[in-house]
């Protein structure tokens, strides 16, 4: 257990200042990480929101190293820098025990730089790969991702008279990141600070590549008042649309069980891109099927505890 | 030593004597047998390199870049579709000023797909901020490799030091190698002008920039090629003091007193050659400029060069798609718009996908430089 009263003393290494949104959840994971993670760290993020919001030349909001490539380049730049620095440490040129943590939002994991990930995982480069899963391309202006969750209205799974927004479930990404075995894989979101800290520490000590998905709530394409990210962060995993577990050496564990696991409308009703469910018979039926979907995961969830779980 | 080599067999040697700190890189014909070759070298413990089998060109040239910016020595090697995918990044690394050094088998670019020489790979990559070098022999492709380290690295521009594929890749040649010790002092040890890797001193690699920036840093990269070919020069002539054989950026094959010239890159240089030694023999006056090193382009050196003919065929292995030619072709001839005299210009398209490209083809172009004139704008050679 991480306490506040440690985590506070750590050094900020994403200073204020930077331009993200107000209640933006990505800069609260990118700070609640770095606070918790052993250094010397050197980051390595895509092209996307995080990128955008902390580093416009001539400012920077990373007190670490810090390098962008392009969108789909997060594990395959991540590949080279670790590849540098096994060279270096080889060498003798350098005497640390140096951390890397790649920083990429849902687009730049799931999607255009999903073949890159793969490739990273199978090599089994050294590093932390972090998916700040914000559920869209939010720094384009709100269009659906593969991570985009079922019924959710984005600029391109538009709700309209027809077509009720996003008509598939999004994708299993923890199942395709444990179908490599790394070292590590692990998911949670910000309202649990101290799920999130823990998970990051065991993360960067495993020996080989480490992957958490991070639910970040953001109010531009989630449509929710920015006061209110960690309670959607927090409301996420008490539905249980964000299950809050991990795989570590072929085990499942649940991390986070609510004491009562809520109806999924508890998490859509306060975000305007599922305002369009609560209108009438049409979007009941996909607010039921979304949490029959959420239910069914759950379910599954457990049985591979159960069947995968602690000896 | 004198030893028997492909062209890919010698771009990989002059790699295990470069003996660069990281590759990264993904197989494509005609290039693939480099990063084979290179990967046993890294088995039999031969080289000291980290050595990254990435599963893209896109990949490969993301995995250089995080390297080169680490301060590693950096390398790759790739043909055509995978110089395609590489795309994006190529200009990054560009951007970044990394001297990641790549050789490349030239080959045509998909549709049809083909898996043969021409140029159509490297041009189309030709406003990425990469030095460029095309080489006519296996021997020049190997000398060529080991300076494009050095000059990558004075220049702070990544370098593409292109062989023809199949012609110069898979075909075997007599060349004659150094030891690995003058090459690697010839080469020297990496000093990068700063280090993600340097925890002491945090940096920002790769910042976004708007339009009060970005504009400010593209023109400090122009100015980096602008200044390039000065440092060409100066390895150029350290090689020739160190090794013995000296090339330039262009070369000017039979020119005194000649009318007319070709002016081509590659190995293709080799076949004119023979035609100009023929045309000689009857009498006319005609010759060769080979172009070596294409990106900075030469353009003074050219002027002055070109300006004294009566007439200039240029020769493209590759077309642009403009309905006027190649690349080659209208770069030429802008360079020599504001000469006090001006050539006559000719237009050929030769060689795409692996089409051969005889004697008998190099003689007849040779015919009609002489003649200073032909009918159509662009000729396409050897087109059924």
């Amino acid at each position: 257990m991480a306490r506040l009263k440690d985590l506070c003393q750590n050094p900020e290494l994403f200073s204020s200042g930077h331009r993200a949104c107000a209640g933006c959840g990505e800069a609260l994971a990118v700070r609640q990480i770095l606070l918790a993670a052993p250094q010397p760290v050197v980051g390595i993020m895509p092209t996307g929101c995080t990128e955008i919001f902390s580093s416009i030349y001539p400012h920077a909001a990373w007190q670490i190293p810090m390098i962008h490539t392009a969108f789909e380049t997060a594990a395959s730049t991540a590949s080279g820098v670790v590849a540098a620095y096994n060279f270096h440490k080889r060498q003798g040129n350098i005497k640390d025990d140096v951390k890397f943590i790649a920083f990429a939002g849902d687009g730049g994991t799931y999607d255009i730089g999903f073949q890159a990930i793969s490739g990273a995982l199978e090599r089994r480069h050294k590093f932390l790969y972090v998916c700040t899963d914000n559920e869209g391309y939010m720094n384009t202006g709100i269009q659906r991702s593969s991570a985009t969750p079922y019924g959710a209205h984005t600029t391109t799974s538009p709700a309209g008279s027809v077509i009720p927004g996003k008509t598939m479930p999004r994708k299993d990404l923890m199942e395709i990141v444990i179908a490599h075995s790394p070292a590590y894989a692990a998911q949670t979101t910000i309202a649990l600070w101290n799920d999130l800290v823990t998970k990051v520490g065991k993360a960067l000590a495993a020996d080989g590549p480490s992957f958490l998905n991070v639910l970040v709530p953001c109010p531009l394409g989630w449509q929710h008042p920015g006061n209110l990210t960690i309670e959607m962060s927090r409301l996420a995993a008490d539905t249980c649309f964000w299950p809050i577990y991990e795989w570590e050496n072929g085990r499942y564990k649940v991390n986070y069980e609510p004491k009562e696991k809520k109806p999924v409308e508890a998490f859509m009703k306060p975000q305007g891109r599922f305002s369009h469910l609560f209108k009438g018979d049409a979007g009941k039926a996909i607010i039921d099927e979304a949490q029959r979907q959420i239910d069914a995961q759950w379910a599954l969830l457990h049985k591979r505890q159960e069947a995968f779980g602690a000896a | 030593m004198i030893l028997a080599k492909t062209g890919n067999e010698a771009l990989a040697y002059a790699m295990k004597q470069i003996n660069p700190d990281v590759v990264a890189a993904y197989p494509i014909t005609p290039s693939t047998e480099i990063v084979q070759i290179f990967a046993q070298y890294v088995s039999d413990g031969k080289v000291d390199s980290e050595f990254v089998a990435v599963e893209s060109e896109h990949s490969a040239m993301a995995a250089c870049i995080g390297s080169a910016a680490s301060g590693c020595r950096t390398m790759t090697a790739t043909a055509s579709q995978g110089l395609m995918l590489m795309h994006e990044m190529l200009f990054i690394a560009g951007g970044l000023r990394l001297p990641i050094v790549m050789p490349i088998a030239s080959r045509s670019v998909s549709s049809p797909l083909n898996i043969h020489g021409d140029h159509s790979d490297s041009l189309a990559s030709r406003d990425s901020g990469w030095l460029q070098f095309f080489c006519e022999t296996v021997q020049e492709g190997y000398d060529t490799l080991i300076q494009c380290v050095k000059i990558a690295e004075r220049t702070s521009l990544p370098a593409i030091c292109a062989v023809d594929g199949f012609i110069l890749s898979h075909c075997m040649e007599r060349i004659e190698t150094f030891e690995d010790k003058p090459v690697r002092e010839f080469i020297g040890k990496y000093k990068p002008n700063w280090n993600l890797l340097d925890i002491k001193k945090p940096i920002l690699v790769g910042p976004a920039t708007m339009q009060d920036y970005f504009f400010e840093f593209k023109r400090s990269q122009i100015e980096g090629m602008n200044k390039a070919l000065p440092i060409i020069e100066e390895v150029q002539a350290e090689f020739k003091q160190k090794f013995g054989r000296g090339y330039g950026v262009i070369e000017e094959y039979r020119c005194e007193d000649a009318e007319a010239v070709v002016l081509l890159m590659g190995s293709a240089c080799g076949t004119m050659r023979e035609a100009v030694d023929e045309m000689r023999n009857q009498g006319k006056k005609v010759g060769m400029v080979k172009l070596r090193v294409f990106r900075p382009l030469p353009h003074q050196v050219l002027a002055e060069s070109l300006a004294k003919f009566k007439t200039v065929a240029v020769m493209d292995r590759a077309d642009t798609v403009n309905a006027w030619g190649g690349a080659l072709f209208t770069e030429i001839s802008s360079v020599l718009y504001d000469s006090p005299t001006r050539p006559k210009m000719l237009s050929y398209v030769y060689g795409l996908g692996g089409k051969e490209f005889s004697l008998a083809d190099a003689a007849a172009v040779l015919e009609q430089a002489h003649a200073g004139k032909k009918e159509d704008l662009v000729t396409y050679i050897g087109v059924r």
